[in-house]
């Protein structure tokens, strides 16, 4: 299970990373969404996969026995999608008003502030 | 007493954004708010920072959820000299800026920005969990993206969408790198960490190792990795750049510091070798990237990234003397290059631009402004008895007893060059004849103070370390040991409610 959802991580990853390093700033908005969910979905996998074993500690254990997905890691993810929703929202509204002021949504087009 | 010290920063500057953008609408009230908070932080951090100096390392469990469990806030010597250090340039930034962008439209909402910063700055300082280290980071970088783009013009947009892109990349890959480690060891705070981190492979180590090096290379603007500093710090106002410029990358040298000797031991990475190789690029291209400038910000901006070269150089040398010099380093420039852009910001605001073609003949008219001048800009390049001077002999005298002699030789080469970028700027703006028809815009007596206030303080400041170094390098000695033999650190933090 876990191997599969490694590969998938990979995969999505990988395309993210090309679809960012894109000259166009909407492809490199698609490549964040894409990375960003590929980073949160490779920490819940690495929290461990299982299913229908909620992770409680038996009575007289300290704790938890084997094959039960930590809960840890699911609670961060709910933080960094949140953190990466307000982002990525900040990110289109900036692209949008970029693309208006430059008139272009080419990256190559945007060297007017490094002309001295 | 010590439990509030270590969490007043945080909630000090939280609760003064938070007032001054209740009270946005009355604006004598929302800056005395603000005022206030500045002042009250500077206060809180001297305390923590003596509380640290009286009982070693502190920490305190939040909520009184027991370490590795909960998230605790720790200061040891490097924490609680950032977090006072940040207080002051905060202070400096809200003296400075009642004057220079009193007034924009945006100024109430700046000093409501500027506080969020200063609370994700602390926060980042002070935390004792790698996780809760990505959230400060988020609220700094949130508020940074709003700071960019305080006036909404074209240039800055332009430059804010090339600050954005890098930084939410570096933020991706510290947050992997987070999950990974998580997913390796099952713990996020670093002291624990700094336990369990020796009992994996090497193969996995090394690869978490690079993807932290990775982000926070892209925060602290290292080599290859630099490029939206300089293509973005020129574009705001000074009030913004100088605040930018002292704490935001090194806020980022900090983590690296923090993390590669708590969490990873350096050596044990085998990434020395080349963070060894990335600090002296770093220096060299900042240096060389600045020689070929001829606006004040843009020199300026360049110059950071040679003297970040600096710090992590201190870092991957990895002896005590190395470190405690990078510390040493990072305390210095922080002073320095916000007075630097302090000073470029006030010529800028007087002669309406910042190319040095367009100015000249300020030695002329403001004579004590060139005395100004000199003290940062010889701390910069390195003079002794300057503040600069200190921090580069301790980091290239730590370079020949390790034998990295190619790397010292570069530090020494990286400070002539320092040099010369700022003779350039004296000649240019300083010595040149005035320009002809250069504007001069008239100050207020109160607008001029305002100014003229933090540059003086700063300067003050940059004389008193380079004159007091002894019980400063102690200072930065203590600091580097408690980096480097983390069993004080571990103990405190872990049996804080033992």
């Amino acid at each position: 299970m876990e191997t599969l959802w490694s590969i998938v991580v990979g995969v999505m990853l990988g395309a993210g990373i090309y679809l960012m390093m894109e000259r166009h700033l909407v492809r490199f908005i698609f490549g964040l969404m894409i990375v960003s969910n590929a980073v949160n979905l490779g920490i819940f996998v690495a929290g461990r996969l299982t299913k229908g074993n909620p992770p409680l500690i038996d009575e007289g254990a300290l704790e938890l026995a084997e094959g039960f997905a930590n809960p840890l890691p699911q609670a961060l993810i709910l933080t960094a999608i949140v953190i990466g929703f307000g982002l990525l929202l900040f990110t289109m509204i900036l692209a949008y008003r970029a693309s208006t002021e430059m008139g272009t949504a080419d990256l190559d087009q945007y060297r007017e502030s490094e002309e001295s | 007493m010590t439990e509030w010290l270590l969490v007043a920063p945080v909630i000090l500057a939280l609760s003064t954004g938070t007032f001054a953008a209740l009270f946005m609408r009355w604006r004598t009230l929302s800056l005395v708010v603000i005022w206030v908070g500045a002042v009250v932080q500077v206060v809180s951090a001297i305390a923590l920072l003596m509380s640290v100096l009286d009982e070693g390392i502190v920490a305190v469990a939040v909520g009184n959820w027991p370490a590795p469990f909960g998230i605790s806030f720790v200061a040891d010597n490097l924490s609680a000299a950032m977090v006072l250090i940040t207080a002051i340039i905060g202070l400096a930034t809200v003296a400075y800026a009642s004057a220079d962008l009193a007034l924009r439209p945006s100024y109430p909402l700046y000093h409501v920005l500027i506080q969020i910063l200063l609370v994700g700055v602390y926060g980042s300082f002070l935390t004792g969990d790698i996780f809760n280290l990505y959230v400060w980071f988020e609220v700094m970088l949130i508020s940074s993206f709003g700071l960019m783009i305080l006036d909404a013009n074209r240039v800055q947009i332009e430059g804010a969408v090339k600050y954005v892109i890098l930084n939410l990349v570096s933020t991706l890959v510290f947050l992997l790198a987070i999950g990974l480690l998580h997913g390796a060891t099952g713990t996020l705070n670093m002291a624990d960490l700094s336990l369990k981190v020796p009992m994996l492979d090497s193969g996995k180590t090394t690869l978490i190792a690079s993807l932290f090096l990775f982000g926070f290379a892209i925060k602290s603007a290292l080599f290859p990795v630099f490029a939206w500093l300089p293509a973005s710090y020129h574009t705001l106002p000074s009030g913004v750049v100088a605040i930018f410029a002292g704490l935001l990358t090194k806020v980022g040298v900090y983590a690296l510091m923090r993390v590669f000797t708590l969490v990873f031991s350096l050596p044990n990475t085998g990434l020395q070798t080349l963070l060894i190789i990335i600090a002296g690029l770093t220096m060299l291209t900042g240096v060389l990237g600045a020689a070929s400038q001829f606006n004040i910000k843009r020199i300026l901006s360049f110059h950071i990234i040679s003297q970040i070269g600096y710090m992590v150089m201190g870092l991957a040398l990895y002896t005590p003397l190395a470190i405690a010099g990078g510390i040493f380093y990072i305390i210095h420039h922080i002073i320095v290059k916000a007075n630097l852009f302090l000073i470029g910001g006030y010529l800028q605001r007087k002669h309406g631009s910042d190319n040095l073609s367009d100015l000249g003949g300020t030695y002329k008219a403001l004579p004590w402004l060139g005395v100004l001048f000199i003290i940062p800009a010889f701390s910069l390049a390195g003079f002794p008895p300057l503040s600069g001077f200190w921090g580069k002999f301790m980091v290239i005298r730590a370079s020949l007893e390790t034998g990295q002699y190619i790397l010292a030789a570069t530090a020494l080469f990286v400070g002539l060059m320092t040099i010369f970028s700022m003779t350039k700027i004296w000649s240019e703006a300083f010595w040149k004849a005035r320009p002809d028809g250069q504007p001069n815009e008239p100050l207020t007596r109160k607008e001029h103070w305002l100014y003229l206030t933090p540059i003086v303080v700063l300067a003050i400041m940059t004389i008193i370390i380079g004159l007091a170094v002894e019980p400063l390098y102690q200072f930065a000695d203590t600091a580097a040991r408690q980096l480097l033999d983390t069993t004080q650190y571990v103990d405190t933090v872990m049996g804080v409610l033992r």
